[in-house]
C-alpha cells in the first residue's frame, strides 16, 4: 500500500504543479493582447455619441469596473482570489453578463457531449483493433485504410462531412443548436427527445474521428501480443481462442489506457471545433464567440476549464491505471 | 541509404501517400503558371444571388449577343426551355390543379416536362372555379398560365438602344429561338471551376493558393518541431541528470495542457494585425515539440549504453560526434516519421486555429482553414453552397491521409513485426 501512496502522491504533486503552470498561462498570455479591449467596447457601445466627456467618463467607470487600470501583478491577485470564489469576472462581449453565468450552461453541454463520446470510441476502436490483429485477412485490409483515413480527419472535417449528409441530404437530424431553438429548457419528454436528436451528429462526430487512431494503435499492440510466449503456450494449453483474445485485449489495452491519458487534451480539442460546426452550445461555441468579441476574461475562462478539465481525466486515467498495472506504480516508487 | 530509400518505395502504403501528396505539391507549383489570376480578387458582385456562384462555365450575355449567331435544329430545344423554367414547386401546383379538375393522379407524371405541359395546355381554363380555392390561388394559376404561354412561344428576341437624341427604342437586333454560338468564339467566357465563395473570390486558384500557404505552414512548423525535439530529447536521453530533467518537466508539463489551449491563448495574444501565415506556423512549431522530444529522449536512454557507444566514449570521440555518427542513425527513421506526423497534425492545427477565427490575418493570404472560416461564418453549409467548403475539407483529408499513409508505410519497413 505504501507504493500506492507514493505513486498517487507523486501524480498528485504534478498535477498541482501543471494546474498552477495553466493557471499562469491562462492570466498572463491572453492580457498581453496589443490594444484596449476596454476602449474597444467602449467604441461599440457609445457608437453615434458625440459627446466626448461622456465616453471618456463610460470608459473610466468600465477600466475600474474591469480592474484593468490596476498594475498587472494587483489584477493577477484579485483574479485569483476571485476565481477561487467562482468569479470570473464580468464579460466583455456580453456585459452584464459574469463569465461564470454563460459558462455554467455550456460546460455541462461539452462535458455531457464530449466525455461519453471519447470513451465510446476509444472502446469501439480497440475492439476493431484487436479484431484486425486477429482476424487478419480482407477485414484487417479493409479496417486498416479506413482507420488511417479517419484518424487523419480532423474532427471538423468528419462533422461538417455527417452534417452534410445527414443533416442537409438526408435531413435526418438537426443541423445546429443542442435542442429545438422553440423550446425552453424544461424536463418535459419533448424537450429531451429533441436534445437526443440534436446530440447525434456532434457526439458520431467524436467517435468516428476516435475510432481510426485507437484501432490502428490496438493492432499493432495485439500484433505484438499474438507472438508473445504466453500466447503461444496458451494455444497449447488447447485454450479456446476467444479466450485467448480477452488476454491479449486486456493487455494491449494497458498501454492504450496511457495512450488515452496522453491524448485527451488533443481530443478534447478537436472536438470544440466540431462543437462550433454544429453550433452546440457548448464551451467551444463560446470560445468562439469571446473570441470575436475580444473577450478576454471569458477566453482565459474558457481555457482554463477546459485545461481543468482535461488535467482531471489525466489524473484519473493515471491513478486508475496505477491499480491496473502494479508493475508501473512499482517502477515509478522505485 | 540508397537501399534504405528502395525499401521504402517498396511499401505499397508509403508509395500510395507519396503519390497523393507529390500530385498536390505539384499543382501548387504547376498551377499558377497556367492560371495567372490573383487568387484574392474579387470577382463576383451581386447583391441578388450573394455571393456563393455556383461552379459552371459563365458566358458574357452581352458579348455572346455581339457574336455571329449558328442556327441548329434541336428538337428537343423547346422542352428544355421549358423544363428549366419550371420549379419543382410549379411542378406540384400544376399536379394540384389538374387533380382538382377531375384528372386521374395515375396520368400525371411531375418529372415528364412535355406530357404535364401538354395537359395543362389541354385542360387549364382561366375561367374555371374550383370549389375549395382562395382568390390568391386562383390568380396563382392565371399567372403561372400567363408565365407558361410567354415561354410556349415560338418566336425570339427583339433588343433595342436607347436613341440618344429622342430618346425612343430603336431595334438593333433579334435572336430566333434556334440561334446558338459557338462558345469558344465569345470573347468572355470565364470558367469557375469550383464557383466563388462568400467575398465572390474564384475558389479555384483560391485554394490552390490556400494549399500551399497550408502547406508551408505544415513544414515550417514541422521543421521547428521536429528540431526543438530532437534537440531537447537528445540533451536530456544522452547527457541525463539535471538537463534530463527539467527538460522532462517541460515535457511533462505541456504534454497534459492540451496544445489547442496554448495555441489559442498564444495566437490571441500576438493579436490580429501580427498574424500573419509564418507566425502562426512558427507558433505551432514551438507548442508542438513535445512528442517528439518524449520519443526522442526514450530511445536514446535505450541507446546510450550500447557497446559501439561506449567503445566510442572510450576512444574519446567528442560528444556532438557521438550523438551524431553512433546515436542518430538509430533513431533517424523515427525522426522522419515524426516530421511527417508534425507536418499533418500542423496543418489541421492551424484549420482548427482559423475556424476558431485565430488564424493567420484574412486579407493577405488564404490558408486551407480561412476558406473554412468565412465559408462557416457565412454559413455555407445551410445554404447549400457545397463548393465554398467542400472542396477545402477534401484537399485537408488528401493531405492529412496522403501524410499518414506514408508514415504507417514508413512504420513497416522498420517494425518488421508490423509486416505481413
Amino acid at each position: 500500500m505504501k507504493g500506492y501512496a507514493r505513486y498517487f502522491s507523486k501524480k498528485l504533486m504534478w498535477f498541482i504543479i501543471t494546474f498552477m503552470a495553466a493557471f499562469l498561462l491562462n492570466f498572463f498570455l491572453p492580457r498581453m493582447m496589443p490594444g484596449d479591449p476596454v476602449a474597444a467596447i467602449v467604441a461599440r457601445m457609445a457608437q453615434g455619441q458625440s459627446n466626448a466627456t461622456g465616453v471618456q467618463a463610460i470608459y473610466k467607470q468600465y477600466t475600474e469596473l474591469f480592474g484593468t487600470n490596476k498594475p498587472m501583478m494587483t489584477q493577477f491577485f484579485i483574479y485569483l482570489k476571485n476565481v477561487i470564489h467562482g468569479d470570473f469576472g464580468f464579460s466583455f462581449s456580453q456585459y452584464p453578463r459574469t463569465v461564470a453565468s454563460v459558462l455554467k450552461s455550456s460546460l455541462w453541454w461539452t462535458v455531457m457531449l464530449q466525455f461519453p463520446a471519447i470513451i465510446i470510441g476509444f472502446l469501439i476502436g480497440n475492439i476493431l483493433g484487436v479484431l484486425a490483429a486477429y482476424l487478419r485477412g480482407w477485414y484487417d485490409k479493409a479496417l486498416m485504410p479506413l482507420s488511417i483515413f479517419a484518424s487523419g480527419l480532423p474532427a471538423f472535417g468528419m462533422a461538417t462531412i455527417l452534417l452534410v449528409i445527414f443533416g442537409i441530404i438526408l435531413n435526418w437530424f438537426p443541423t445546429s443548436g443542442g435542442y429545438g431553438f422553440d423550446l425552453i429548457p424544461n424536463l418535459s419528454w419533448a424537450f429531451i427527445w429533441s436534445m437526443i436528436v440534436h446530440y447525434q451528429l456532434p457526439f458520431w462526430s467524436i467517435v468516428l474521428i476516435a475510432i481510426g487512431g485507437w484501432a490502428i494503435g490496438m493492432r499493432s499492440m495485439s500484433i505484438y501480443e499474438l507472438n508473445a510466449d504466453y500466447v503461444k503456450y496458451s494455444r497449447f494449453m488447447g485454450i479456446k481462442d476467444k479466450k485467448i483474445i480477452q488476454y491479449v485485449f486486456r493487455n494491449g489495452m494497458l498501454p492504450q489506457v496511457t495512450g488515452l491519458a496522453l491524448a485527451i487534451g488533443t481530443m478534447v480539442g478537436g472536438a470544440l471545433v466540431a462543437e462550433i460546426i454544429f453550433s452546440y452550445p457548448g464551451l467551444g461555441t463560446t470560445l468562439l464567440s469571446a473570441i470575436r468579441g475580444q473577450d478576454y476574461p471569458m477566453i482565459s475562462a474558457t481555457t482554463l476549464i477546459i485545461t481543468v478539465m482535461v488535467l482531471i481525466a489525466n489524473f484519473t486515467l493515471e491513478i486508475l491505471y496505477g491499480f491496473i498495472d502494479p508493475r508501473i506504480k512499482a517502477a515509478q516508487s522505485d | 541509404m540508397k537501399n534504405t530509400l528502395k525499401q521504402v518505395f517498396h511499401s505499397g502504403k508509403f508509395v500510395v501517400g507519396f503519390i497523393i501528396f507529390m500530385f498536390i505539391v505539384v499543382t501548387v507549383f504547376i498551377f499558377p503558371i497556367f492560371v495567372k489570376t490573383d487568387p484574392l480578387l474579387t470577382i463576383s458582385q451581386s447583391s441578388i444571388q450573394g455571393s456563393f456562384l455556383p461552379p459552371g462555365i459563365y458566358v458574357n450575355v452581352y458579348d455572346s449577343i455581339g457574336t455571329a449567331p449558328y442556327t441548329l435544329m434541336l428538337d428537343n430545344a423547346a422542352t428544355m426551355r421549358i423544363a428549366s423554367k419550371l420549379s419543382p414547386d410549379d411542378r406540384t401546383a400544376i399536379k394540384e390543379w389538374l387533380v382538382k379538375a377531375g384528372i386521374p393522379e395515375t396520368q400525371i407524371d411531375t418529372t415528364d416536362t412535355k406530357s404535364l405541359l401538354a395537359l395543362w395546355t389541354n385542360n387549364y381554363d382561366p375561367k374555371k372555379q374550383i370549389p375549395g380555392m382562395t382568390f390568391a390561388k386562383t390568380r396563382y394559376y392565371q399567372r403561372l398560365n400567363t408565365s407558361l404561354q410567354g415561354v410556349l412561344s415560338t418566336e425570339g428576341l427583339i433588343f433595342a438602344t436607347k436613341n440618344a437624341e429622342t430618346g425612343a427604342l430603336e431595334q438593333t437586333g433579334s435572336v430566333a429561338q434556334s440561334d446558338y454560338v459557338n462558345a469558344s468564339e465569345v470573347p468572355n467566357v470565364r470558367l469557375l471551376l469550383l464557383g466563388t465563395d462568400s467575398f465572390g473570390r474564384d475558389v479555384m486558384p483560391e485554394l490552390v493558393s490556400a494549399t500551399g500557404t497550408s502547406l508551408l505552414i505544415g513544414i515550417v512548423a514541422g521543421l521547428i518541431a521536429t528540431t526543438i525535439g530532437l534537440v531537447l530529447g537528445l540533451a536530456a536521453g544522452y547527457m541525463g541528470g539535471v538537463v534530463d530533467d527539467v527538460v522532462m518537466f517541460f515535457t511533462n508539463l505541456f504534454t497534459v495542457i492540451p496544445t489547442i489551449v496554448l495555441l489559442i491563448l498564444i495566437s490571441f495574444s500576438i493579436g490580429q494585425e501580427r498574424r500573419g501565415a509564418v507566425t502562426i506556423a512558427v507558433v505551432i512549431g514551438f507548442t508542438a515539440w513535445v512528442w517528439t522530444a518524449r520519443a526522442v529522449r526514450a530511445q536514446v536512454i535505450s541507446l546510450r549504453n550500447r557497446d559501439h557507444v561506449n567503445l566510442s566514449k572510450l576512444s574519446g570521440h567528442p560528444v556532438w560526434l557521438i550523438i551524431f555518427t553512433d546515436i542518430f542513425p538509430y533513431i533517424a527513421s523515427y525522426v522522419a516519421m515524426a516530421l511527417i506526423l508534425q507536418i499533418s497534425s500542423a496543418i489541421l492545427y492551424e484549420a482548427s486555429l482559423s475556424i476558431l477565427g485565430l488564424g493567420p490575418k484574412t486579407t493577405i493570404t488564404a490558408t486551407l482553414g480561412l476558406m473554412l472560416n468565412w465559408a462557416f461564418y457565412y454559413m455555407a453549409p445551410s445554404l447549400g453552397k457545397w463548393w465554398a467548403y467542400m472542396p477545402v475539407i477534401v484537399v485537408i483529408t488528401l493531405v492529412s491521409f496522403s501524410l499518414n499513409l506514408m508514415n504507417t508505410g514508413l512504420d513497416q519497413v522498420y517494425n518488421p513485426a508490423l509486416r505481413e
